[in-house]
């Protein structure tokens, strides 16, 4: 095992390893971590789920709502991903017009969410109404903080794409805005499941 | 240098020795020195385990010793040296071997005595109950079967298992009565069992062991173990004697406050019912754990 | 919230502090402007990638953090040197304690890790820097604002009071209202996203950056020591950061995560806080194992004994730590068979541990053994770690702790196993890495005095505690016998073990002097191998150049440089050619810096509940990660001639001239 990690080092760049790829790595064992940190809020609801105080609980979802939603995020994780073949076939054009389309799609999930959030709070399940309220917002207010960041980053990206096109240090990036956006795309069938449907069920 | 070394550290062993022994009579290390069958069974196996652990490590130090004494680089030493020697399946295997054994031996005994923490210490006594709740600072006791409560001192009778039902209506504390046994957390929304049971008469020294805030290091309390009669007596008389605790007096009590050791001939029903579902209790299902194995007929906890 | 005790006062010990706080960063200052230093500071230092520069910043940060813990402590026992003390009120005293245990395992052993691990890794594996230089530094100015974060709340806002894991419900608002416990919070939540990156960043150096030909089964125990801590850092601080969130929403907004109403659940806080907390001990120890296993090689003059299986141990206990959380609470009652198994997990640790001892001992068997001052702090580590960890077996014993749990007894056991195994062997780490780092020698007289302080004043401190333990005395008690008349007879081991704390914090003292007067008259290191080391960080001059390797290093198995000198003095060693190339390295910058401060206004906003300052800083956090994404100028190549120039300097000022590999 040893020999085939010591032979990807390439030597090529003076001694120095393959600095996108090094990134590249080094993302996805923060993805992992980020899996942890999601495990953590998904046990504490697990823990809470029933500790309603006599009020909202798990059954009273909306669910057109979280359908709707669940349907604009998995398109745009497909949008995400042609995006990154439009790249690969170097369609800096194309490239921009699928980023575009992710991050619009992206935010009208957060939108949605922001309403449910918002639609929750009318109602009085508020945060504090219980301890299952305050799981379930974190839990979904976690991802929802995580899409709003990848918006972010897609624009900042957007930028450097249309500066400087497509060159090895863009293309890491759109890949790992890309992979970024199919993580948390995991998670969200993860908190559909546990979540919604399991709650409504 | 190496010689004062050793002197240093044999000096330095003989003032410790000295100085735990003096100023300080044997009585004095309750754990060591229990007086109920838990705290002996406790007590038995910290003996177990620190014979197993001077097994290992009296050797170990000799061992480090002679090494260190031996393989000095010094240009006169005649000891073997074997800068490529680097690997001994053998003894890898005996080292590897050795605490596992020991490790093996120490469960199988901390099992079992876990298991039988968790039963009367003796089948042929009914047992009592006392519910414990700790608040902030102080501890209180109610007895469903005499309908008494008392603050920071408990009576019991000596010779009957007592099953200490726990929660608390503050801050997580431990309930902790060294010569009777070891402690249980008090919990806001648990009702936790501990059995405990003095052998003698005579007073016990009981404190919180889980910090608590402010007023923590003043949460002790005195248990106070007589016989069976004289506990009838003592029970007999807080019901005559002493004022009533009402839902308003317990709302007074439970605020942040040191307190006195105080009786009350009764308090509300359901009091350490109530407080246990208040503080969340509602969403748990109680007494299945350790110090739980006759039902309570008092204790309805069921949602 | 009431914001009219901004800055903490009534207290004289406060007021001294204040003006201390005040002379102290007027002093800087003006010694900064006077000698027109703040360019240096800003160039060298706060922009500074190189990951030496961050060990040595980790390594000054955490030596004052020591001073600060280590204050803390000597306040304590002062107060409980006799019963019924006025000197500390209750509230003082959990403050104390509060901030000596935060600051101690976080602030103190976190970053002196850290410090070792910037200082001798990317050398002994043969890297130019670490996998990521800029996030490095990131790692560095987060953990230390929010350090200094949570140190400022002792004299703005006051300091936290609910003990240093800030059990729930006691550090919800309903008990613990006010910024004390906020600072807490914010000031490690900052500090562990650093750490989380640290993680990261080790893992990838010691995976993709050794030199080529080095493979993981000839790679020095220390860097294996650092993969398997960084692992555990991987596996257990998200969970940290993400109960740390969930207080911080209670808090905030309001939440019912660990609350006594609303239905949350206080016990699931202890729980999550474990399941971080107890990897987080093996995390800090992992990396002492490291140490003293290079230690103990190079001054036995002999291979590691068992080389496969201190690997299979570090992994093993890095592994089953994570099996071993509810150890701390067998009296929560989680239920007699969840009690057992994590006993005997817990029981199982200490096999592997037990077996680098072994490891340890017979690779001194048959060698040479000089005893310089690294080697002092093993040999006392090891009477000191196997007491501790016997007791540590003790107390996985569940109905044997359900009598020690909380008290002294504890507090012996984990200081016994954190100061005999973490400080001491950090400290063996600084005196064995220091003269490669600074390239200076430390004083040998001196370090003798504080050795001996530091041991007596450890036994003289911390035996009489597990004595005080048997006897019933419970840990965080300000005071004892004033209550109702129970005289248990704790004064005079009390007494005892607050001169075994001045012993200590004297010999704390003869360290910080015996740097300064090294660094001023110390012996210096010219040979760049000031042990007669055996693995590659010896190899190059001491203090290396900021490329460490004008030309990475060939290895052909374990101990690199030990058989390469054996080559070299038998005259058989090919010297190739010397052909420099072009080294690339990262660019200074000043954003880390920046975004760490972004991520205190933050911090202390939130601590204050002033969202808009919250927000600002936050913001601002976003701003420097933008700033970042758009800089593509972010390294530089060195050239030729500069590697020639430097490195003839360096070779030729040495008195031994050197092969360049």
């Amino acid at each position: 095992m040893s020999q085939t990690i010591s032979a990807h080092v390439s030597d090529q760049n003076h001694g120095h390893v393959d600095q996108e790829g090094l990134k590249t790595l080094g993302f996805w064992i923060f993805l992992v971590t980020d899996c942890l940190l999601f495990a953590t809020f998904f046990a504490a609801y697990a823990v809470l789920r029933t500790h309603t105080e006599g009020g909202f609980s798990a059954k009273d979802f909306n669910v057109p709502n979280f359908i709707i939603e669940t349907f604009i995020l998995l398109t745009s994780s497909f949008t995400s991903g042609l995006a990154v073949l439009s790249m690969h076939k170097g369609n800096k054009k194309g490239l921009i017009r699928w980023l575009i389309i992710t991050l619009l799609l992206g935010a009208a999930f957060v939108g949605l969410e922001v309403k449910e959030f918002a639609d929750l709070a009318a109602e009085g399940a508020t945060i504090s109404r219980s301890a299952f309220l305050t799981s379930f917002f974190a839990l979904v207010g976690t991802h929802g903080a995580h899409v709003t960041f990848g918006i972010f980053w897609m624009i900042g990206i957007l930028f450097q794409l249309s500066k400087r096109g497509i060159t090895p240090v863009t293309t890491r990036k759109v890949s790992l805005v890309s992979l970024y956006w199919h993580f948390l795309d995991a998670v969200w069938i993860f908190i559909l499941t546990v979540v919604y449907l399991m709650g409504v069920m | 240098m190496n010689k004062w070394i050793q002197t240093a550290k044999l000096s330095l062993l003989a003032f410790l020795g000295t100085a735990l022994l003096s100023g300080c009579d044997r009585s004095k290390f309750i754990v060591l020195d229990p007086r109920g069958p838990v705290g002996k069974q406790e007590y038995n196996l910290i003996i177990l385990s620190v014979i197993l652990c001077a097994i290992i490590i009296i050797p170990v130090i000799g061992i480090f010793t002679y090494i260190v004494l031996k393989y000095r680089d010094k240009p006169n030493n005649k000891a073997p040296y074997q800068p490529e020697w680097d690997d001994n399946k053998f003894l890898e295997i005996i080292w590897w071997g050795i605490p596992i054994i020991i490790v093996a031996i120490l469960g199988v005994f901390t099992a079992k005595t876990t298991m039988n923490l968790t039963k009367p210490p003796v089948k042929d006594v009914d047992p009592i109950v006392v519910q414990v709740t700790s608040l902030d600072w102080k501890w209180m006791f109610t007895y469903p079967d005499k309908k008494i409560a008392t603050v920071n001192y408990a009576e019991i009778p000596a010779g009957v298992p007592v099953q200490f039902i726990l929660t608390s209506d503050a801050p997580m504390n431990s309930f902790w009565v060294p010569q009777l046994g070891g402690q249980e957390y008090t919990m806001p929304g648990m009702s936790m069992g501990l059995w405990l049971q003095a052998d003698k008469v005579g007073e016990y020294f009981g404190s919180g062991a889980n910090f608590t805030g402010k007023g923590f290091a003043h949460m002790q309390f005195r248990v106070k173990a007589v016989k069976q009669e004289e506990f009838n007596k003592w029970a007999k008389q807080v019901q005559k004697d002493s004022p009533v605790l009402t839902k308003a007096g317990y709302k007074k009590l439970s605020k942040p406050s040191l307190e006195k050791e105080l009786s009350f001939s009764s308090y509300p029903i359901g009091l350490f019912e109530d407080i246990v579902n208040k503080n969340g209790g509602i969403y748990y299902d109680h007494m299945n754990h350790m110090g739980d194995h006759t039902t309570m007929s008092d204790m309805n906890m069921k949602k | 919230m009431d914001n009219s005790h901004f800055f903490v006062t009534g207290d004289p010990m406060i007021y001294g502090a204040d003006v201390s706080i005040i002379l102290v960063s007027l002093a800087i200052i003006i010694y900064l402007t006077y000698f027109k230093k703040w360019g240096w500071l800003w160039r060298e230092w706060i922009t500074t990638v190189d990951h030496k520069k961050i060990g040595i910043m980790y390594l000054l940060s955490s030596l004052l953090m020591l001073f600060r813990g280590g204050v803390d402590a000597v306040l304590m026992r002062i107060q409980l040197a006799v019963p019924n003390s006025h000197f500390l009120a209750s509230e003082h005293y959990n403050e104390i304690f509060t901030t000596h245990g935060t600051i101690m395992i976080l602030f103190m052993a976190m970053p002196f890790m850290f410090a070792l691990f910037n200082m001798v890794v990317p050398l002994q594996i043969g890297a130019r820097d670490v996998a990521y230089p800029f996030l490095n530094a990131v790692s560095f100015w987060l953990f230390f604002l929010g350090a200094m974060l949570l140190n400022i709340s002792f004299v703005i806002g006051g300091s936290p009071n609910a003990g240093w894991l800030s059990y729930a419900p006691l550090s919800e608002n309903d008990f613990s209202p006010g910024p004390g416990q906020n600072f807490w919070i914010w000031g490690i939540q900052i500090s562990g996203i650093g750490s989380l990156m640290t993680g990261i960043n080790f893992v990838v150096t010691i995976l993709k950056m050794r030199t080529p030909t080095m493979r993981l089964r000839d790679m020095p125990l220390f860097s294996w020591s650092v993969l398997a801590s960084s692992i555990a850092i991987l596996g257990v601080f998200p969970i940290f950061t993400a109960t740390l969130a969930m207080l911080t929403i209670d808090r905030l907004l309001g939440g019912h995560f660990f609350t006594m109403t609303g239905g949350g659940n206080p016990m699931m806080w202890v729980n999550l806080i474990w399941m971080w907390g107890h990897p987080e001990v093996y995390i800090v120890v992992l990396p002492a194992f490291g140490v003293f296993s290079e230690i103990v090689a190079t001054f036995s003059k002999k291979r590691i004994f068992g080389y496969a299986s201190m690997v299979f141990s570090m992994i093993a206990i890095s592994i089953v730590s994570y099996y071993t959380w509810v150890h701390h609470f067998f009296t929560m009652g989680a239920g007699a068979n969840v009690n057992i198994v994590f006993a005997i997990c817990t029981m199982i640790i200490a096999i592997p541990t037990g077996v680098k001892v072994f490891n340890w001992l017979f690779t001194m068997y048959r060698g040479r053994i000089r005893i310089t001052q690294p080697m002092l702090w093993f040999m006392a580590f090891v009477p000191c770690f196997l007491v501790g960890g016997a007791t540590g077996v003790m107390l996985a014993a569940a109905p044997a702790d359900y009598q020690y749990h909380n008290s002294y007894f504890l507090i012996a056991h984990f200081h016994q196993v954190l100061i005999g195994g973490v400080v001491f062997g950090y400290l063996a780490g600084m005196y064995y890495w220091f003269p490669k780092i600074f390239g200076i020698k430390l004083n040998e007289r001196l370090g003798k005095w504080a050795f001996w302080t530091w041991q007596i004043g450890f036994y003289v401190c911390f035996m009489p505690q597990y004595a005080l333990g048997f006897m019933g005395m419970t840990r965080r008690m300000y005071t004892y016998n004033s209550t109702m008349g129970w005289d248990m007879g704790w004064a005079p081991l009390n007494m005892i073990s607050t001169v075994g704390a001045f012993l200590m914090g004297i010999g704390f003292i003869f360290q910080v002097w015996q740097i300064l007067y090294s660094i001023k008259h110390g012996e210096r290191d010219v040979t760049g191998d000031a042990w007669d080391g055996r693995t590659l960080e010896w190899s190059i001059p001491s203090p290396p150049p900021v490329y460490n390797f004008a030309i990475l290093p060939v290895v052909k198995g374990r101990d690199a440089w030990w058989y390469q000198k054996q080559e070299m003095q038998k005259g058989s060693y090919q010297k190739e050619a010397v052909k420099y190339e072009p080294i690339h390295m990262p660019n200074n910058s000043g954003i880390p810096f920046l975004m760490a401060v972004c991520f205190f206004i933050a911090g202390f906003g939130f601590t204050f509940e002033w969202w808009w300052m919250g927000i600002a800083g936050l913001i601002g956090v976003f701003i420097t990660l933008f700033a970042r994404s758009f800089q593509y100028n972010t390294d530089h190549f060195i050239s030729v001639e500069e590697i020639e120039r430097t490195e003839n300097a360096l070779r030729n000022h040495g008195s031994i001239h050197r092969t360049a590999n």
